[in-house]
């Protein structure tokens, strides 16, 4: 049996295998609990990378479960796929790094910041099971699938957002929320696979693909899939669960929901682009895409600028960031049907979308971490109750500063380099698209001053003589984000070439995803 | 070139950036040494002259963050007010939106062809 063929599985199974082990280690040492996850997790990161040097060597890898061989996607020579497959291409494996370095690094940061909580192997758990949701819902090539790992992460989401509201105070209501507006998600989710299935008799992506009509039914299904997907990444003016969410979960898990939410706009791009392409009319569904771009843009950042409560405000920076990714990828959507603009500025427009995906999980991720950090020394979450922190937590201040200009878009950090390639390229589609994510930019800039000011500088204040810089773990956590933001953003090339442009042109071929799976039909 | 990212309508190099701004920081630096000599660190040359008034504890001279950009929000009062007032965080008005904004994106999609 050669292992390598089962990467895409491995990937998944060993968190899955973990997570149920975990509540076992617990109940002989909680401490195990944690290392348990951290090693499971860092397998799954090792794994994910050795296929994404496969995938973007070798191409688009496959994996049928049930089959004789993991590669045989038709079976007893049928012309359509029976068995659950996951297929696993550019896209898929960009968002599979996103996963695996995120969750790994939440994981070690829990280390520390956990550790006083009970019901640790009930969190470490819930945290690996968020983990596989996320890996299935970027891996699979199956709409029935999609949805189960949909759930998985959905439920997990929830049980960890609420992980400390144990009187039902503000994290319960929080998850509540949060499980109010996943399973009307789910709902409508079933309810467009049931079209397809219904329809086609087939729920593989590539097969429903290959044979659709865009018929009124078909319509329906995008009009369902379209505004949930946007919901679960946290759109405007359907983003009001995010603030809630972000700011009640511990802070490792706001930093992994953040890359949940993408899984969720990855699936929006999946649908779009590799399950309907043109044959749905891409002008319209590119422009409903950049108004929620557009609307999430401005109003995130403007609500972010009053909020007094860091990580709310922070949440708000999320929703906003999240704008650029849609507005990025709407404008490649707009001209996919005009071939000389989707050239001329199209994919690069995507690739900015993409490329921001990416950044937004690191800087993203880390601003939170930092917030986390404050939260561990301070016990507070109220920007207004804060000040002189820098002259106790020299490292947290920064890794704040890196992980705020990154968001601002302030070169030569990662952040500016995806700003800069959807700046140039929606220019040339709108200018005015592109002066409102500039005007956006320099407000984001703003907020994050005020709240560098309002927690880090000023004089020491008494009430936090005691503050002391956090532990090693989490210093390690926001470390190696700081690290990967900047090689990022002075390599910005090397990660456009080698991982953003092959994710981007598998969205756009739909023809290679769909003949990955039936082999050229 | 490592580093050289192309934007499709020119290109970024964040080396070159940083290498630029090395050299201005230095030549600032330079300038900034060649300023006033008098000047004694802990004397009185540090302390801020407030127009007179007596200078603030250190302390109680801490901006929150609800101080900052008052004037900003206040001028968008027109913006902010009923934009607040929609976050009313209940639920029913989440859901609400989803399905105002299902209906809309159906009529659209729909309509469009």
């Amino acid at each position: 049996m050669n292992l390598s063929n089962h990467i895409p599985i491995l990937i998944i199974a060993i968190p899955l295998l973990a997570a149920f082990l975990v509540p076992l280690i617990g109940r002989i040492n909680k401490k195990a609990t944690g290392i348990l996850t951290t090693l499971a997790l860092s397998v799954s990161l090792i794994l994910t990378i050795a296929l994404a040097v496969k995938i973007l060597t070798v191409g688009p890898q496959v994996y049928v479960f049930g089959a004789t061989s993991p590669s045989l996607t038709l079976p007893s020579g049928l012309k359509f796929p029976i068995r659950i497959i996951f297929e696993v291409d550019a896209m898929s494996i960009f968002m599979g790094l996103i996963t695996a370095i995120v969750s790994f690094l939440g994981a070690i940061y829990s280390l520390a910041f956990m550790k006083n909580d009970s019901g640790l192997e009930k969190y470490y758990s819930l945290l690996l099971l968020l983990t596989v949701g996320m890996f299935g819902m970027v891996f699979t090539g199956d709409m029935f699938n999609f949805f189960v790992f949909l759930e998985i992460s959905s439920i997990a989401s929830v049980a960890l957002i609420s992980f400390r509201g144990t009187d039902l105070g503000e994290p319960a209501e929080a998850g509540f929320k949060y499980m109010v507006v996943s399973s009307i998600s789910a709902l409508l989710v079933l309810f467009a696979v049931g079209i397809f299935y219904g329809q086609y008799d087939v729920l593989n992506i590539a097969a429903i693909a290959s044979v659709m009509k865009y018929s009124q039914l078909d319509k329906i299904a995008l009009g369902l899939l379209v505004p949930v997907l946007a919901m679960k990444a946290g759109a405007v003016p359907m983003h009001m669960w995010t603030p809630d969410a972000y700011s009640e979960a511990p802070a490792p898990i706001t930093m992994i929901l953040v890359v949940a939410s993408q899984a969720s706009l990855y699936a929006l791009f999946r649908v779009v682009f590799s399950l309907y392409n043109i044959s749905l009319n891409a002008l319209t569904v590119g422009w409903i895409i950049i108004i929620f771009g557009l609307l999430s843009m401005f109003i995130g950042v403007t609500m972010a600028i009053i909020q007094k409560d860091i990580k709310r405000l922070m949440a708000y920076h999320a929703i906003s960031q999240t704008g650029y990714m849609l507005l990025g990828v709407g404008v490649g959507l707009a001209v996919l049907a005009n071939p000389a603009a989707l050239q001329k500025y199209g994919i690069t427009a995507m690739e900015g979308g993409i490329f921001h995906i990416m950044n937004h999980a690191m800087y993203k991720g880390l601003l939170f971490l930092t917030a986390g950090a404050l939260f561990f020394s301070t016990g507070t979450r109220d920007l207004n109750k804060m000040g002189g922190l820098a002259h106790y937590m020299k490292y947290t201040t920064i890794f704040f500063i890196i992980g705020a200009a990154a968001i601002a878009g302030l070169p030569p950090f990662n952040g500016f380099a995806s700003k800069l390639l959807i700046y140039e390229s929606v220019y040339r589609f709108n200018p005015l698209l592109s002066i409102i994510a500039m005007v956006v930019s320099i407000l984001t800039l703003a907020s994050f001053v005020k709240v560098f000011h309002s927690a880090f500088l000023g004089p020491k204040l008494p009430q936090f003589k005691e503050v002391k810089e956090v532990p090693r773990s989490m210093i390690f956590a926001m470390a190696a984000l700081s690290c990967i933001i900047i090689f990022f953003g002075l390599f910005p090339d090397l990660i456009v070439k080698n991982l953003v442009h092959p994710a981007v042109m598998s969205l756009i071929e739909q023809l290679q995803y769909t003949g990955t799976v039936l082999g050229g039909m | 070139m490592l580093g050289l990212l192309e934007t499709g309508s020119g290109f970024w190099s964040a080396i070159v950036w940083v290498i630029v701004v090395l050299v201005i920081g230095y030549i600032v630096y330079y300038i900034r040494n060649k300023g006033e000599e008098s000047y004694k660190k802990n004397t009185e040359q540090d302390k801020p002259f407030i127009s007179g008034n007596p200078e603030l504890t250190k302390e109680s001279s801490h901006i929150s963050a609800s101080h900052i950009y008052w004037g900003f929000t206040e001028a968008l009062k027109g913006y902010y007010n009923p934009l607040v007032k929609i976050h009313t965080g209940n639920i029913n008005d989440y859901s609400g939106w989803i399905i105002i904004i299902t209906v809309i994106i159906l009529i659209m999609v729909g309509l469009s062809g």
